[in-house]
């Protein structure tokens, strides 16, 4: 079945190695420029995983995830934060938002897709 | 091309964005104007570029990059403030950082005087750490940062032995969600089918803690997994990644079996049956209801085989069709190869002149113009140009892409001079085409640093007249008639008359009696021989290369005029067309051929009466306008056509070249104003005198374009001797 991710991240360059990593058959992917446009996204698709970056103009990474959880039909929806933060209370904050993992940039497409599939139902 | 590749270059594009967008910020900023959000966006900025650097592996801009995000994280923080000082600080760690983004591309080799930047971006952010909020250090923050390769987080969750000791073929996992982690969409299922991935697995709920059904809280945890991994091979660290997204939200265990399986309560043989991918009848079960299913599948008691197969089947049911999904968020841009732009607007410009030509014959016929064919024609013209705009708004960029080099450069400039100088922008977003502003960057940078060079004071001059020590450069771009007029102005001392005036009459470019009104000699300065000469460089004037603006402006069809006030500063002002595609020309007819003169150079068309053209020498010609003379270019003779026929019916064009002198067009007669499309003539044939490209005529004809200026000094070398040539010129 193919599974369809969410990517939310306002760099292009992300966006694009994003869906490189997650070409085929396997993944359907969407995307978002940031976390106001992500919620925007959200309520047209039906992801089976979202993808985050945290440092986005407009709506950030930790106020997309609280936005998402606010939303019952995705309250489930599992969220990888990706992002080149990796400090133990940013990580804390995002969990504390909602978010299901996270992934540290630049990210290897390889465990781009164990992490995926880790968390997806 | 490599998808990499191509993502490489998007990266680079999107740098020289974030780049510009960094240095707008930090700009405004230093006004004063900035907030929080400006604070951010400039963090960003530094924050995407270290990130798509790590992508590609390009360490030194990494490293570069990390430094100035930590000191611009401090000030993110509210730890360092942003004043004028940080600010000058973080401005040249901005061009720094364009700068490795420029080596990383390939288009600089060597990169210099980093580790004093690097020293002052440290130094700011480890004084901040004496004020209110304590901060790490530098080097402590960039260990922390594992920046380089995908590094998931260790978790050390309990004191276990890392490797299986030997002989020991079984590892025992024990896990206990909390609540918390359900509510984050982490769930036992995935990862006890990640585990079944290490190696073959029994599995085990312990249902113990579950409470009865009036007590039971859907979104609690109440279950604990054990789990047998029969996997002798497989690391410990293998196991704990699989539950590194749950450290923290479960208790959690990871053992070697010693001997015999511990006592399970309720065994599953084989986890198979618990990740069905949509079982044809899920087993109806407690927690099947739709509220409760989606939400926490896993946790509630008794049930624990059925409720994923339940869950799984929810979510099958759920989950809409793949076609049924928008396959792509709206894109807000398409990348076009430009070629088919080209060839469309080629297209497009055709259709234009196809239009006009069509309207004309409709004419010609005798049609009234209020007839149905008439009318339809004033529609298909609307139509045309308005298709014609907007595809030429297909290549429009708006200005913003030249504008955010300059003040970086004004910077270099104001340092290099000593003077202090802000820059001030206006009407970044006004579009050109692509073509144009190319080709604006030379001339503007030029004339930017012309005017903080010449035009402005250095801060002890300005103190001594009573202006603020810091100068204003402002640059505006807009658009008026079809045109966008870019203008670059200054406070400073406008300029010097005395000056030019006795530099002109040294360099023999005037009468030392002649009298030239305030604008004539503030237009010397554009004069070719104004400038060459190295002695007048450090002339209070404005000479330095303002020819060369001048030529390139006029080879993009524009103009440039000055205003300048003595004391209170110089405006320049340049009206450019919006695009290069397309030609405002006048259609000529010479001999059997159509011709095109470009309208920019056009000053006005004249009839002569027979006793205005006299003879000049053997072969020159000169054509007496109001008391003056200029000379006379017959088009045919200068195409080699014909021999001059001067006794004819004909009309002449009086035209401007590029070096400001006069000359008159002979052509047979005028057929109109018309917009063109460019073809290069060079790129289809080859390049010849006097020519500047072609276009194609409605009727499918090749119609040359006439390089004015060419045919100027081609008469120039060919006709009367050049001391004849003086004394006509003024």
């Amino acid at each position: 079945m193919t599974m369809c991710i969410l990517t939310v991240d306002d760099s292009r360059t992300m966006r694009d190695m994003l869906r490189l990593a997650l070409a085929g058959d396997e993944f359907e992917v969407v995307q978002a420029v940031d976390g106001l446009d992500g919620l925007e996204v959200l309520g047209r698709n039906e992801p089976d995983v979202i993808i985050t970056d945290i440092n986005m103009p407009n709506l950030d990474g930790f106020g997309f995830i609280e936005g998402v959880r606010r939303t019952e039909r995705h309250r489930s929806t599992p969220i990888l934060v990706l992002t080149t933060e990796s400090d133990s209370v940013k990580k804390q904050r995002a969990r504390d938002s909602g978010a299901t993992g996270w992934i540290v940039k630049p990210f290897d497409p390889v465990k781009l897709i164990d992490a995926i599939r880790r968390v997806a139902a | 091309m490599d998808p990499m590749e191509a993502i490489k270059a998007t990266f680079f594009q999107e740098c020289d964005e974030l780049l510009g967008d960094l240095e707008a910020g930090l700009l405004t900023l230093e006004t004063g104007d900035g907030d929080l959000e400006t604070v951010n966006a400039v963090f960003r900025a530094v924050h995407s570029v270290k990130g798509g650097a790590g992508a590609f592996g390009l360490e030194p801009l990494v490293r570069f990059a990390h430094v100035f995000e930590t000191t611009m994280d401090m000030v993110r923080s509210g730890a360092l403030a942003p004043d004028p000082d940080v600010i000058k600080v973080l401005l040249r760690a901005a061009d720094h950082l364009a700068d490795h983004v420029s080596v990383a591309k390939g288009n600089d080799t060597a990169l210099g005087g980093e580790d004093g930047l690097v020293a002052e971006l440290e130094a700011l952010s480890s004084g901040a750490g004496t004020g209110d909020a304590p901060v790490p250090s530098i080097a402590a923050a960039a260990n922390d940062e594992p920046d380089f390769g995908f590094s998931p987080m260790m978790i050390s969750i309990d004191d276990g032995p890392d490797e299986a000791p030997a002989g020991v073929p079984d590892w025992s996992v024990s896990f206990t969600p909390k609540d918390v982690m359900y509510r984050n969409a982490n769930d036992a299922l995935p990862l006890m089918r990640e585990l079944t991935r290490l190696g073959p697995v029994v599995v085990s709920c312990d249902v113990d803690q579950v409470p009865l059904l009036d007590a039971l809280d859907p979104l609690g945890a109440y279950l604990t997994w054990n789990v047998i991994l029969t996997a002798p091979d497989v690391a410990r660290e293998r196991i704990l990644d699989v539950f590194e997204f749950v450290d923290g939200d479960c208790l959690f265990s990871v053992e070697p079996v010693q001997a015999e399986l511990p006592d399970l309560s309720f065994v599953l043989p084989d986890l198979e049956p618990l990740i069905p991918t949509a079982p044809d009848e899920p087993e109806p079960a407690l927690l099947a209801e739709p509220a409760l299913a989606p939400i926490d599948a896993a946790a509630p008691p008794a049930v624990a085989a059925a409720a994923p197969a339940a869950a799984a089947a929810a979510g099958a049911a759920d989950a809409p069709s793949a076609d049924g999904r928008a396959s792509e968020a709206a894109a807000p841009t398409i990348r076009v190869d430009l070629d088919r732009v080209d060839r469309l607007i080629d297209l497009v410009g055709e259709l234009v002149i196809n239009q006009a030509m069509l309207a004309q014959r409709v004419m010609e016929s005798g049609v009234a113009r209020s007839s149905n064919i008439a009318l339809g024609l004033d529609d298909l013209e609307q139509l045309t140009r308005e298709i014609q705009d907007s595809v030429m708004a297909i290549r429009a960029q708006p200005v913003k892409s030249v504008f955010q080099r300059m003040p970086r450069l004004a910077r270099e400039v104001a340092a290099m001079t000593g003077k202090r100088v802000r820059l001030v922008t206006e009407g970044e977003g006004t579009e050109v085409d692509k073509t144009v502003i190319e080709r604006l960057a030379e001339p503007l940078t030029h004339m930017l640093r012309n005017s903080i060079d010449h035009g402005l004071e250095t801060p002890e001059e300005r103190r001594a007249v009573g202006k603020p020590e810091e100068g204003v450069v402002k640059l505006a771009a807009m658009h008026r008639s079809g045109r966008i007029v870019i203008e670059i102005s200054d406070d400073g001392k406008g300029i010097n008359r005395e000056r030019v005036r006795e530099i002109a009459i040294k360099r023999g470019l005037i009468e030392a009696d002649a009298s030239l009104s305030d604008e004539e000699i503030d237009n010397l300065i554009f004069a070719p021989g104004f400038s060459t000469a190295a002695t007048i460089s450090d002339v209070s004037g404005r000479g330095v290369g303002m020819d060369v603006v001048k030529r390139s402006i006029q080879a993009l069809g524009g103009r440039i005029t000055i205003v300048s006030k003595p004391g209170h500063g110089s405006t320049f002002t340049m009206s450019l067309p919006l695009t290069l595609a397309v030609l405002d020309g006048m259609v000529v007819t010479v001999g059997e051929q159509t011709l095109v003169v470009p309208i920019t150079a056009i000053v006005e068309s004249l009839q002569p009466k027979p006793g205005d053209i006299q003879a000049l020498g053997p072969e020159g010609h000169v054509l007496s306008v109001r008391g003056a003379y200029v000379p006379l270019i017959d088009v045919s003779e200068s195409m080699g056509w014909t021999s001059p026929d001067l006794t004819g019916p004909g009309v002449t064009l009086l035209v401007e070249s590029g070096t400001g002198g006069l000359a008159a067009l002979r052509v047979d007669a005028i057929q109109g104003q018309r917009q063109v499309v460019i073809k290069s003539l060079e790129l289809n044939y080859q390049q010849v005198e006097g020519i500047a490209a072609a276009t194609i005529l409605g009727d499918g004809r090749v119609a040359l374009i006439l390089d004015v200026d060419a045919l100027i000094s081609l008469r120039k070398r060919t006709a009367p001797p050049p001391s004849f040539q003086l004394a006509i010129a003024s």
